[in-house]
């Protein structure tokens, strides 16, 4: 089993500039990426062992001044040889599409919807993207940082599932 | 004690054919006219949830029947939506605590550990040796009362009503003493970033110990009802199996992914606050079924019973918080006599703790399993992003996969099991 | 609590006579059957409420029935949110009059301090409620105090006719 270091220089080398950085804030290994290539990076990974995906954080960065707003966390863990790494991708405001990877990690399923739901990614492939946190009559993405947060909006009605169903 | 349900132990072995193979098809007598291929059958469409007594009140289940059997199956969620992740972007790190508690409400005072965890790490601070110790011993008792809660519900929504009392009888106990220590009932939060909020009052030790006296024998009761019952073994075995690539892929964690055969536990494998010197064992089950999940959060309960002991053996004495005046807040008699202490005072309240800037992922093992929390510091006193790793969430994704070819009954067994806490999986 | 509170007159032939009100009050107020809502936190106080220790099965509370056709009482137990409003509407109309609302713990009395996008600032915005309990969570003892405080409730209104007259004029336009 490779080590965690020697995993994330064999991704430099074979994705090139794909790769926009690699540093350990605090201790924990965090591999920056871009946007193009982020699902064969992230195959890749999970080929080398990283077979539990732990979590998809998404962070607005309006007010941390950076060039490009969004950001999509991928937080990867690998059971076999216990190393803990996170995978960031950059996102732009005007072109929040990414693809999915919910055919390589079935826990990126929900997580990838809830992403949608509180900021409004958009993956490319997933079965079933809707809302599911917020209802589904809500309008906006409820954590990025221009939406007020007092704003509530009433919901009508429940939802029908019913094309859920065979989608998923 | 053998009574009319239990079950032969040589009948509790699997060697035989599986039980829940469907029976041989019969032969009809029917006209020629007719033919079975000529009925219409529809498939019939129900909804569960998300008022009903077995959704623990906020879920939502469609499901699609063939007869009995679910072929498919839709999960909703969000009825409990309630905003943390922005509400906490408005306060203090201090002020977050108390929303904390209230993800996973039965066992509060681990999410306010695992919270206080990751800014301690990012705030670069070490908690003092009695704080750690301190921290284990009520992170066990919690883990006890959760699975209480969990199993208890379990049984009862299968249909044993008597061990819920047992369990809750010894939870009612416990919380006793959490009480005394903290002065809350359910959302206790005690816990603060860099040591506690007040130090422990005399006799917690041996109130502890006389709580834990009730609970072997509430264990001892329940199993003896339970575990070779012919009913609850017919519900429970081989109902929602879930292997264990599966439940590694689906981002299973604590005891239903050790239910299925897993060893993963961050006790062991990252251990914090002293864990490695514990001696426990790590529950593991073979076939990941619902009497698995059931039987792993048990055993469970039994280690942490010996780790509180371990732990209340090396507790030391000393101060409970770090002396680190840009973290903790100075005590009250200094702020009434020193103007420095008083300044200090005003501006960690006013401000919050000041965290430098940056982000980090740190977990902890809840009783559910791993619960995470990932931070984005702008270096003010606020938190610019909370992101909660909820074990529920993850786990509720993996139910439509367990009930799909199961009977409606099934549902409610598999999904007691789960362990879903709607605070944790809407936050 | 026994048959103390009505008023009736013993005849030496073995008769007691009352009044019809008087007899529908003390069967309803003392074998209330709940429909507890309970979404969040406070549904494990409400579950320690109903265990033995608490015991709120000396006030009659205790046969919990959660269809909404079945009860008489529902207890909001938890946050309401916007998702789940409608529902909670629903359930509440689909009850039987004579119908008594609870609303436990500090996020159904007002929003608790969840003042955000997501959540309802009160169920009373909703549906009407008889009880606020305030608390977060409150404590068992708490909850039974609301239920005996809807037995007096019920012991100060008629016992026939709907409850609200203003809603049944509003509902049947």
């Amino acid at each position: 089993m490779k080590d965690l270091d020697s995993i994330i220089e064999q991704v430099k080398e074979r994705f090139g500039d794909a790769v926009e950085s690699s540093d350990r804030p605090f201790g924990d290994a965090v591999l920056t990426v871009r946007k193009a290539r982020i699902r064969d990076v992230l195959s890749h990974l999970r080929e080398e062992g990283f077979d539990f995906l732990l979590d998809i954080a998404g962070v607005d960065g309006l007010h941390l001044g950076r060039c490009e707003r969004f950001e999509v966390v991928y937080n990867l863990y690998s059971l076999a040889g216990d190393m803990r790494l996170r995978v960031k991708v950059f996102v732009p405001e005007g072109d929040m599409n990414l693809p999915t990877v919910s055919d390589l990690w079935g826990s990126a399923n929900w997580a990838e919807r809830e992403a949608y739901d509180m900021f409004g990614f958009v993956f490319e492939g997933h079965p079933n993207l809707v809302r599911i946190l917020c209802h589904r009559e809500f309008v906006g993405h409820a954590l990025r940082k221009d939406y007020p947060i007092m704003k509530g909006q009433w919901a009508t009605g429940t939802s029908d599932l019913k094309p859920d169903l065979e989608r998923e | 004690m053998a009574g009319s349900q239990e079950m032969d132990p040589k009948e509790l072995d699997d060697s035989g054919p599986p039980r829940d193979e469907p029976p041989a098809p019969v032969e009809l007598d029917i006209a020629d006219e007719m033919s079975l291929d000529d009925l219409d059958v529809e498939p019939m469409y129900i909804n569960i949830g998300p008022t009903h007594p077995a959704t623990h009140g906020t879920f939502r289940l469609f499901c699609k029947l063939d007869g009995e059997r679910i072929e498919k199956a839709a999960v909703e969620i969000g009825y409990l939506h309630r905003g943390f992740e922005k509400t906490a972007e408005t306060k203090n790190y201090t002020l977050v605590i108390p929303y904390t508690d209230r993800l996973n409400y039965c066992s509060g005072l681990v999410n306010n550990v695992g919270y206080c965890k990751a800014v301690e790490r990012m705030l670069g601070v070490t908690i003092t040796p009695r704080t750690e110790v301190i921290r284990v011993i009520i992170c066990e008792i919690q883990r006890i009362m959760d699975h209480m809660i969990c199993v208890g519900a379990n049984l009862v929504d299968i249909g044993a009503l008597t061990n819920y009392w047992y369990f809750f009888n010894a939870r009612e106990k416990l919380n006793d003493v959490l009480e005394a220590l903290t002065g809350a009932r359910l959302t206790y939060s005690y816990i603060r970033v860099g040591g506690l909020a007040w130090d422990l009052p005399k006799g917690f030790e041996e109130n502890v110990r006389a709580a834990l006296k009730t609970v072997p024998k509430a264990i001892k009761d329940v199993e003896g009802l339970v575990k070779k019952n012919r009913i609850f073994v017919d519900r429970a075995r081989d109902i929602g199996v879930m292997s264990a690539p599966d439940a590694v892929s689906y981002g299973f964690t604590g005891p239903c992914l050790r239910a299925s055969g897993v060893n993963h536990d961050l006790r062991r494998k990252k251990p914090y606050y002293h864990y490695d010197e514990f001696d426990f064992d790590v529950v593991i089950g073979e076939r990941g079924d619902v009497y698995d999940r059931v039987f792993v959060r048990i055993e469970e309960m039994k280690q942490s019973l010996r780790i509180v002991e371990q732990a209340l053996k090396i507790l030391p004495g000393g101060p409970i918080n770090v002396e680190d005046k840009n973290v903790v807040l100075p005590s009250k008699d200094r702020v009434h006599s020193s103007m420095e202490e008083l300044i200090n005072h005003f501006k960690l309240i006013i401000e919050g703790v000041k965290v430098p800037a940056g982000e980090i992922y740190d977990a902890i093992e809840a009783p559910n399993g791993e619960l995470g929390f990932y931070i984005v510091s702008d270096g003010s006193g606020k938190p610019y992003r909370i992101k909660v790793r909820p074990p529920c969430f993850y786990l509720m994704n993996g139910l439509k996969k367990l009930i799909e070819g199961h009977m409606v009954a099934d549902i409610v067994a598999i999904l007691a099991g789960l362990n879903i806490i709607a605070g944790e999986l809407d936050r | 609590m026994g048959v103390e509170g009505i008023p009736v007159t013993k005849h030496e032939t073995g008769f007691i006579t009352t009044r019809l009100d008087e007899v529908i009050r003390w069967g309803r107020k003392n074998s209330l059957w709940p429909l507890p809502y309970a979404t969040a936190c406070c549904g494990i106080e409400y579950m320690a409420a109903l265990s033995s220790i608490f015991d709120i099965a000396r006030f009659g509370a205790e046969l919990v029935r959660f269809s909404p056709r079945q009860s008489d009482l529902i207890i909001v137990a938890g946050t309401i949110n916007y998702k789940i409003g409608p529902v909670l509407k629903r359930i509440y109309d689909q009850m039987c009059e004579p119908k008594y609302v609870i609303s436990m713990g500090a996020c159904a009395c007002s929003g608790g301090f969840y003042d955000n996008y997501a959540t309802i600032q009160g169920i009373d915005q909703i549906i009407p409620v008889d009880v606020f309990i305030p608390g977060c969570p409150p404590r068992p003892d708490a909850m039974i105090n609301a239920v005996v405080k809807i037995q007096e409730k019920i012991d100060t209104e008629p016992q026939r006719g709907p409850r609200r007259p203003e809603r049944e004029r509003e509902r049947s336009r």
